[in-house]
């Protein structure tokens, strides 16, 4: 193993770690937000009941999200420092302002909504769990915009041996990022849509404060609906995009090796990498020129073209990512999306019928559907982040140029081994305390309600 | 005044703003099994800092992030060449902030006792390790011509940094006590006021020791600004003793939070305008130019770091006049 190698594992380990908690964020704060809404519009206790049972389940997921994220900021200058002092002048940027703009809100006003239950007015109550929902997807959106240069460069110039920013407005107005961000925040809105019925479909399945779940189901139901139709649809712009901005992330997904018009779209297909062609292929003709370009003809470049291009305007060297993992990891993201659109139907369609708390099969499915937004995310950025191989920054800077030269292999292991070691002990715990609260259900989140009694503080200077 | 002195202004607040703040709840947390003597007072102390950890921390977060924009060099250059030591800050922030999470939410004594070592693990590594980082900037770790440090971990455990880190922990120590008698009622206040007359009579020799070897080791004597300031500090630190003596808990608060002010901007004055002391050659130093961005990033930057920074500072203040009463066993609801 090298440096590379070990950077590179790092970075995909701790990165997806992280994003096993953000998706749920942005989408819970959200849900969250709407029962709170319904209780200070209402005065309903049972939202207030709701509120705190979920509330409680977003804390747990939000602490984790915020400690994995502060090694998101900093891997890229302990790993990653020769690309973090060429893309520094416009990367930094972004990340510098979701600090400012979106991270001091999120952690100031979630300490006001957990602890200012009866220090606050309700609607002030209110408005600091909004403020916390927002913030959250602000954030998403600027590291978005990082990302999103990495795919695809603009508003810069290459100078002093580094990119420099030409333009700020170019660059938060990326191409990329404005299908990125709706398809990534909108799967967030999906995975929390999938986890409060879930859970909610394990609780009406035992019959347990079926007032707190019905309502929760229904809720969730129809945001998750919404949220999964708006990913796909987004998804659709966004791979026509990629077809025009990164040709060769699109033809690997695809395993379209030949340039063809039209072209096929390959359902299955037997991948030889070595060989670069497929030995066997199961395709719907012309599909994959509809994708790219909403028209049944239209020419789809292929990899191999692709590569020639591209041996010509960067010299010799292998432009070919992993054809094969992405074309799964494509597969499997699709799959999952087309599951989800499926059970979220079927979920509001028995909603309206009232015939859901009798379908125990269905809502056992439910329960089990819960991991399968996750797969879905990981997947999405598998297809994002690989298939921008072998670049870091497309079309700039290739991976091997940009990972640290002043940090020994040991070192390097051993904040691999150390931070696998802490990441899987706070995993158990995560997971423990999850399923513990799921479990219990409402009551025991709010067992302390009883200490809320009112006390006369002393002043601070008294 | 140009961009890359604002800058690095910028960049002095948002450190000084960091060790102020989160200064006293790594102190509290550090203090959290010696004064808590049971779960009851452990979740006040806990509760002390409970709603205000969190964005205490988004001063580092921020602080990073501002130099990864203003100065990706000094950025890439110390966290690469501080890895080990930017790592295990890493752990413990990371275990501490989930440790104040999920503490509570299993009354098992087993795993309340796990995490509460893990909120003093984390505070105690943490406060440790920034005032190593701190001083090794000024003393200089050795950068070679190309920007890259050079040297290994233990480079970075001289004597001298040894002793800044000693600083950081036991002020940041006094800092928690003092913030827990400020927060708190009781035999509890008496308690941490007791601790935070202790803990100073310990930090203000240390900081003694620190201010004749900042003298011997360092350049920084030589400004003169950061002279007095580094001397201004370890005074206020002993006036914050004097006043917690006789027992004006708010005033020595704010003496000490002096203290860290000072001390902070005394080694920034000081590495003033390098930003890395390079111990090999002196111009191989990382300075506010050649480790800087763009004029045009940094101007982007400007605006909305102007724009933003007095709006934060409002609300943060706002949540800390919400949360002003005293914490007691009768008001944990969380």
């Amino acid at each position: 193993m090298t440096e590379l190698i070990l950077s590179r594992l790092q970075f995909a380990v701790i990165t997806s770690y992280h994003f096993m908690f953000v998706p749920l964020t942005l989408g819970l704060g959200v849900l969250v937000a709407m029962m709170e809404t319904w209780y200070v519009k209402t005065g309903n206790e049972i939202y207030k009941k709701m509120t705190k049972f979920w509330g409680k389940l977003f804390l747990i997921n939000f602490a984790m999200g915020v400690v994995t994220g502060i090694v998101q900021e900093f891997q890229f200058g302990m790993n990653w420092s020769e690309y973090s002092r060429f893309v520094g002048d416009i990367f930094g940027a972004p990340l510098a302002i979701e600090a400012l703009v979106a991270f001091f809100l999120e952690s100031t006003f979630l300490g006001l909504w957990v602890f200012g239950w009866d220090k606050l007015s309700k609607k002030v109550h209110l408005i600091t769990i909004w403020i916390v929902a927002i913030s959250s997807n602000i954030s998403a959106f600027f590291i978005l915009v990082a990302n999103s240069f990495m795919q695809e460069p603009v508003g810069y110039i290459l100078r002093n041996g580094r990119a420099e920013m030409t333009d700020f407005l170019a660059v938060i107005t990326n191409p990329h990022v404005i299908y990125q961000f709706p398809h990534t925040v909108l799967s967030g809105f999906v995975t929390a849509g999938f986890f409060v019925m879930g859970v909610s479909a394990y609780h009406i399945l035992k019959k347990n404060h079926l007032d707190v779940f019905r309502r929760s189901f229904h809720i969730a139901v129809v945001f998750g609906l919404i949220s999964t139709l708006g990913v796909a649809g987004v998804g659709h712009l966004q791979g026509m995009h990629l077809v025009k901005s990164q040709p060769m992330k699109m033809a690997a997904a695809e395993a379209h090796w030949e340039t063809e018009n039209p072209a096929g779209l390959s359902l299955y297909a037997s991948i030889d990498e070595q060989g670069k062609k497929n030995n066997f292929e199961i395709q719907i003709p012309s599909m994959l020129s509809f994708l790219s370009y909403n028209s049944f003809t239209g020419e789809v470049k292929g990899i191999h073209e692709l590569q020639n291009t591209a041996v010509q305007e960067y010299g010799p060297g292998n432009y070919v990512p992993p054809v094969a993992s992405l074309f799964w990891s494509f597969r499997i993201m699709l799959t999952a999306g087309m599951w989800l659109v499926l059970m979220a139907m079927l979920g509001l369609y028995f909603y309206k019928t009232k015939a859901y708390e009798k379908k125990a099969l269905f809502l056992k499915l439910l329960l089990w559907t819960i991991p399968v937004p996750y797969i879905a995310n990981i997947a999405g950025w598998f297809l994002a982040e690989v298939g921008r191989q072998p670049w870091i920054v497309y079309g700039l800077q290739r991976v091997e140029h940009g990972v640290s030269t002043s940090v020994s292999m040991l070192s390097m292991l051993i904040a691999f081994v150390g931070f696998m070691l802490v990441y899987i002990a706070l995993a158990v715990a995560d997971v423990y305390l999850m399923v513990k609260f799921i479990k219990k259900g409402p009551e025991v989140a709010n067992k302390d309600e009883h200490l809320n009694s009112e006390v006369k503080g002393a002043s601070l200077w008294t | 005044m140009d961009l890359n002195i604002l800058w690095f202004i910028l960049i002095t607040v948002l450190f000084a703003g960091f060790f102020f703040l989160e200064g006293f709840d790594f102190g509290v947390g550090i203090l959290l099994p010696f004064l808590g003597k049971n779960d009851q007072e452990r979740r006040v102390i806990i509760n002390t800092i409970g709603p205000h950890w969190d964005g205490n921390e988004v001063w580092l977060i921020t602080a990073g992030g501002a130099m990864f924009a203003a100065f990706p060099n000094w950025y890439s250059t110390l966290f690469s060449g501080f890895f080990l030591a930017l790592f295990l800050v890493l752990v413990s922030l990371i275990i501490r902030g989930v440790a104040f999470e999920f503490r509570s939410s299993d009354s098992s004594p087993l795993w309340r006792s796990t995490w509460d070592w893990m909120i003093f693990t984390g505070s105690f590594l943490s406060a440790l390790l920034w005032g190593v980082a701190m001083t090794n900037l000024v003393k200089g770790v050795p950068i070679d011509a190309k920007m890259q440090y050079v040297g290994t971990f233990f480079d970075l455990l001289s004597p001298y940094a040894i002793v800044g880190g000693l600083t950081t922990l036991l002020v940041f120590m006094f800092h928690g006590a003092l913030f827990l008698s400020l927060k708190t009622t009781g035999e509890m206040a008496k308690r941490a006021s007791k601790a935070a007359q202790s803990i100073a009579l310990v930090a203000i020799p240390i900081v003694i020791v620190l201010a004749i070897l900042t003298y011997l080791q360092t350049d920084i004597f030589a400004s003169l600004g950061a002279g007095i300031t580094l001397v201004s500090s370890g005074v206020a630190l002993i006036l914050a003793f004097f006043l917690i003596r006789s027992h004006k808990v708010g005033w020595a608060f704010i003496m000490n939070g002096l203290t860290i002010l000072l001390f902070t901007l005394s080694l920034f004055w000081g590495l003033f305008p390098r930003v890395i002391v390079s111990s090999l050659d002196m111009k191989w130093s990382l300075t506010i130019y050649n480790a800087s961005s763009s004029p045009y990033t940094l101007k982007i930057m400007t605006i909305i770091a102007l724009v933003m920074v007095p709006i934060v500072l409002l609300y943060q203040g706002w949540t800390y006049w919400v949360f002003r009463n005293r914490v007691t066993e009768k008001n944990l609801h969380y």
